[in-house]
């Protein structure tokens, strides 16, 4: 299902431009400033706040989400980028009535605790498992290397993406 | 003993909110109405400040007001818990790079922003204090020329060792805070010593990385002020912004939703009277998000150079220990005076000691100001007891773990006379630790294993209070003040209320941390909240059952004494039962009511003597050093939980990795390192934090469980204790690896190169 937003253009304040991104499979259209990066435009533009800030260097992944499939730090990513892609968040992985097999997994693992970053490893990880291998633990640990969590250690993260990944080499295998 | 609910691994449903971004942090809250803030900060380290022109950054599109000192000269316009030294802005003078001299509140963050930059202030430079030993240097520079009153916080004088002044005039310094403790005869001690051992260590100053930064939304209207925020202990931030305002405490509102990470960093008050001045200014709510860079230069953690001599008889067993630390405090208080309080206490480890000497000063610098985290001033003198303990072994010719056998305290022994025995078996600990690590030892060379050991008067003060309220439905609410900031204490709350009630987990809902609807708790730190928030739930879950059965009495037309309770209902003396919703329902005479069991806490009974608790941090490390380029590879990593009960034993396990690796942050990589007035690498790319390609090869999590904490179930409290000792083992295993002792810490690649390669 797809719905179209649209705002009149602003009329004063600095210049802006029109986009039009696709984000977690509602097509939506403003008016941004130029200098508008794609984590405000979520998080303030369109009150998608599950997306979270921290570095805005692009070092903690706290920010990732993709775009066209593909991780990015939305923090340094200009909105404007992102016209005419796709744009998935934390707030498009479940379907509202059941949680991604990897949010289960993070939950059932105590995989998260202040719980600030992990929207970032959420999507870091589905980045991966998208992919056509099944990652191994040390392909879990090489591809999570740029999120940081000040909180559990990282192991449980670990462990929680390597179950989803088991599950789904037991699925493609039998 | 029976328990259904507790003790076991539930699912923390608020993990469930946070997978799916749903849960709100503050940094998601806004108000209607709102404007934003941006802090014009000091780009001097010492100044006087001759002048602010705001004119430019006004007349820029978008900006609602500039607010500097002067605007809130009619107010109490500094906070501080222990001593109300810290300016809310600027008013005469800088102390530090980075210290807010004005706030811009505009329409956007990027109005504000833009702002920020138009806002003239000049200067006069005034000579700084960079570092200890200037602050300290004959005629040094003053960085605060008066002194200020102490609030008088009740915990501070009962968790320190602060002699009553005499009313004798105050010589002006840089000292912020001085302790002292000890017993004995030290001297006589030494002399008669076979061995003395003595050694200096530096421990890094650190930044805590909550990866929430700091942030508040404020709105002061009609004598009333409202502000969500990052607050920890939202109650202790309410008395400051109180006085600040002088409002009675009533007409201050603080809530604190989801944090992202506090580690302690969160505690005491930060950014709120910024935001809530901007408020009481402007007429509108305003929201504060500081960046990384500004949170670290609003609070980090006290560096500290640590000497310390011990004296052992020829077997190994301690005769004598002295200890003086140098804490650099930064430029403004806040709680650093508790942190040394603390650390004096902590300094000399679990063990048998006849004759102490400790003693700690706090000091001012023109650096950014120093406050609580993780551990209170256990990492900084652990660092030393234990290393120094470790050469002893080495000179002694016994093992690490020998020594400690030889000297650490039994079950009920004091180690701090009048204060509560230590409630655990730490020796017991040390051979959970032994044997782990000894099992897995690998035959290589540059390999060394190290021990920590160390004991925390923990709990701070007991004052807490809870409330449930019982739903005719049966569903129960639970309410504390205590901050949920990811250790798990709604999770855990949630099961000591199912448990006591006897009602389904799902059934129960906690609300925490809003100091107009949850009752009063006095901070969430010191590893507290298991142990005195829980005991204080049991109470109140007791009370509501108590009420229930008297409401029961009267339908059944028995005495409250024949009412019998069963999970989630009573029984009447004919055998008839009532759940809990029926025995509201009835009673209310309609489809209506609740009923409300209230428990409260003080230091009475069980939590009479202090600490309410000790918390035990026992660790053990080995590590395997790449001698090509001194990277060390941590090899081990064994922890015991000591916490008398696991209520929830994976959350526990959680919080020991968690505190573990940051302890391994501040041993091998995490330092923030002066350059002149500012800071060479305030943001996350140069100070490093432990990124998951840093775990150790092998964990083990041990959990130690012997009921012997005051706390409900006989649990204590857990989330600081790992990362105490992290640093003293990781040195020791270094040394035992390369054959020499380093003094200082974070042991980067350069470091242990350089160790190794020095003559
Ligand atoms: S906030 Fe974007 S990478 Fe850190
Ligand atoms: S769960 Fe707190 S930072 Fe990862």
């Amino acid at each position: 299902m797809t719905e179209s937003v649209s705002e009149p253009v602003a009329t004063s304040g600095p210049p802006r431009m029109p986009v039009t991104v696709d984000v977690n499979g509602v097509s939506v259209s403003r008016q941004v400033e130029p200098r508008s990066m794609l984590v405000d435009f979520l998080r303030e533009d369109l009150g998608l706040t599950g997306t979270k800030v921290s570095c805005e260097l692009q070092v903690c992944g706290v920010c990732t989400v993709l775009v066209d499939g593909r991780p990015v730090s939305s923090c340094t990513f200009l909105t404007a980028d992102a016209d005419g892609a796709a744009v998935t968040t934390v707030e498009g992985l479940s379907d509202g009535q059941t949680l991604h097999p990897l949010q289960e997994s993070f939950v059932d693992n105590f995989a998260l605790q202040c719980g600030f970053c992990t929207p970032g490893f959420l999507m870091m990880s589905k980045a991966l498992l998208d992919g056509d291998e099944v990652p191994d633990r040390e392909a879990i640990v090489e591809h999570l290397e740029g999120n940081i969590c000040r909180c559990t250690g990282y192991e449980p993260i670990v462990e929680a993406v390597e179950h989803v990944a088991q599950e789904l080499r037991g699925g493609a295998h039998g | 003993m029976g328990e259904n609910i507790v003790g076991k691994s539930v699912r923390r449903p608020d993990l469930v909110e946070k997978v799916t971004g749903a849960a709100e942090y503050c940094v998601d809250v806004t108000m209607p109405g709102m404007a934003h803030a941006k802090v014009v900060r000091s780009d001097r380290a010492h100044a006087r400040i001759t002048g602010i022109d705001v004119e430019a950054a006004l007349a820029s599109p978008g900006v609602v007001a500039v607010v500097t000192a002067e605007d809130i000269a009619s107010l109490h316009a500094r906070f501080g818990h222990i001593i109300t030294d810290h300016w809310i802005l600027a008013p005469d003078k800088v102390r530090y790079y980075g210290e807010p001299v004005a706030v811009v509140v505009a329409e956007t963050v990027a109005a504000a922003a833009d702002a920020v930059e138009l806002v003239l202030v000049s200067y006069e430079d005034l000579p700084a204090v960079m570092d200890v030993e200037a602050a300290l240097a004959d005629g040094a520079p003053l960085v605060h020329e008066q002194s200020y009153e102490a609030t008088g916080d009740e915990s501070f004088k009962n968790l320190s060792h602060v002699e009553e002044g005499d009313g004798a005039e105050e010589v002006l310094s840089n000292i912020a805070h001085e302790v002292t403790v000890g017993w004995g005869d030290v001297d006589a001690a030494f002399a008669e010593s076979a061995v003395v051992v003595e050694n200096t260590v530096y421990f890094p100053m650190l930044y805590a990385y909550a990866m929430e930064p700091y942030n508040a939304v404020a709105s002061y209207a009609e004598g009333a002020l409202t502000v969500v925020s990052t607050a920890q202990h939202p109650y202790m931030v309410r008395d400051d912004l109180a006085r600040v305002f002088d409002l009675p405490l009533s007409r201050v509102r603080v809530t604190s939703p989801y944090l992202g990470g506090g580690y302690g960093s969160k505690s005491y008050t930060k950014v709120e009277p910024l935001a809530s001045v901007a408020s009481w200014v402007t007429g509108r709510p305003v929201k504060l998000t500081l960046t990384v860079e500004e949170a670290i230069y609003t609070t980090r953690v006290d560096s500290a150079k640590v000497w310390v001599k011990s004296g052992f008889a020829a077997d190994g067993t301690l005769l004598a220990r002295e200890f003086d630390l140098v804490m650099d405090s930064g430029a403004y208080a806040d709680n650093s005076p508790l942190v040394m309080a603390k650390a004096v206490n902590r300094c000399f480890g679990p063990y048998r000691v006849p004759n102490l000497r400790a003693k700690g000063l706090s000091v001012y610098t023109n650096t950014s100001p120093a406050s609580s985290y993780r551990g209170f001033g256990a990492p900084q003198g652990n660092l030393a007891g234990e290393t120094n303990l470790d050469r002893a072994a080495e000179q002694l010719g016994i093992s690490g773990a020998d020594i400690r056998r030889r000297n650490l305290v039994r079950k009920g022994e004091e180690i701090l006379p009048g204060k509560r025995g230590i409630d655990a078996d730490i020796p017991a600990d040390l051979e959970m630790v032994v044997e782990s690590l000894e099992r897995d030892r690998k035959d290589v060379p540059y390999y060394g294993i190290g021990f920590g050991c160390s004991a925390s008067d923990a709990g701070a003060y007991p004052i807490s209070t809870a409330q449930v309220r019982i739903q005719i439905d049966g569903s129960v609410l639970v309410l504390s003040g205590s901050t949920e900031m990811g250790q798990g204490s709604r999770s855990l709350l949630a099961q000591v209320a199912a448990e006591e009630l006897g009602v389904d987990l799902a059934v129960v809902k906690v609300v925490q941390s809003d100091t107009s609807v949850t009752p009063y708790e006095r901070t969430t730190g010191a590893s507290r909240t298991t142990t005195l928030v829980g005991l204080a739930l049991q109470r109140a879950c007791a009370d509501a059952r108590s009420r229930l059965r008297d409401m029961a009495a009267e339908l059944f037309e028995c005495s409250a004494d024949a009412v019998r309770d069963l999970p989630g209902a009573v029984a009447g003396p004919d055998g008839r039962e009532l759940d809990f919703g029926s025995v509201v329902r009835q009673w209310f005479g309609g489809s209506a009511g609740e009923v409300t069991g209230v428990g409260l806490l003080r230091r009475d009974g069980a939590t009479q003597k202090m600490p309410p608790f000790w918390e035990v941090g026992m660790v053990g490390v080995a590590v395997e050093i790449d001698p090509e380029t001194g990277v060390v590879a941590v090899d081990q990593l064994v922890t015991v939980a000591d916490v008398g009960f696991a209520i929830n034993p994976r959350a526990v396990e959680g919080q020991d990795l968690g505190a573990a690796t940051q302890g391994l942050g501040s041993a091998l990589h995490e330092e923030l390192v002066y350059d002149g007035p500012q800071l060479a690498n305030a943001n996350v790319v140069d100070y490093r934090v432990p990124r998951v390609k840093d775990l150790p090869r092998k964990i083990d999590l041990m959990i130690a469980e012997r009921r012997d904490g005051v706390g409900p179930y006989g649990a204590k409290g857990a989330g600081e204790g790992t990362l105490n000792p992290i640093g003293g083992a990781v040195a020791s295993a270094v040394a035992r690896a390369v054959g020499r002792w380093p003094d200082r810490l974070p042991l980067t690649p350069e470091r242990v190169w350089r160790l190794m390669n020095s003559d």
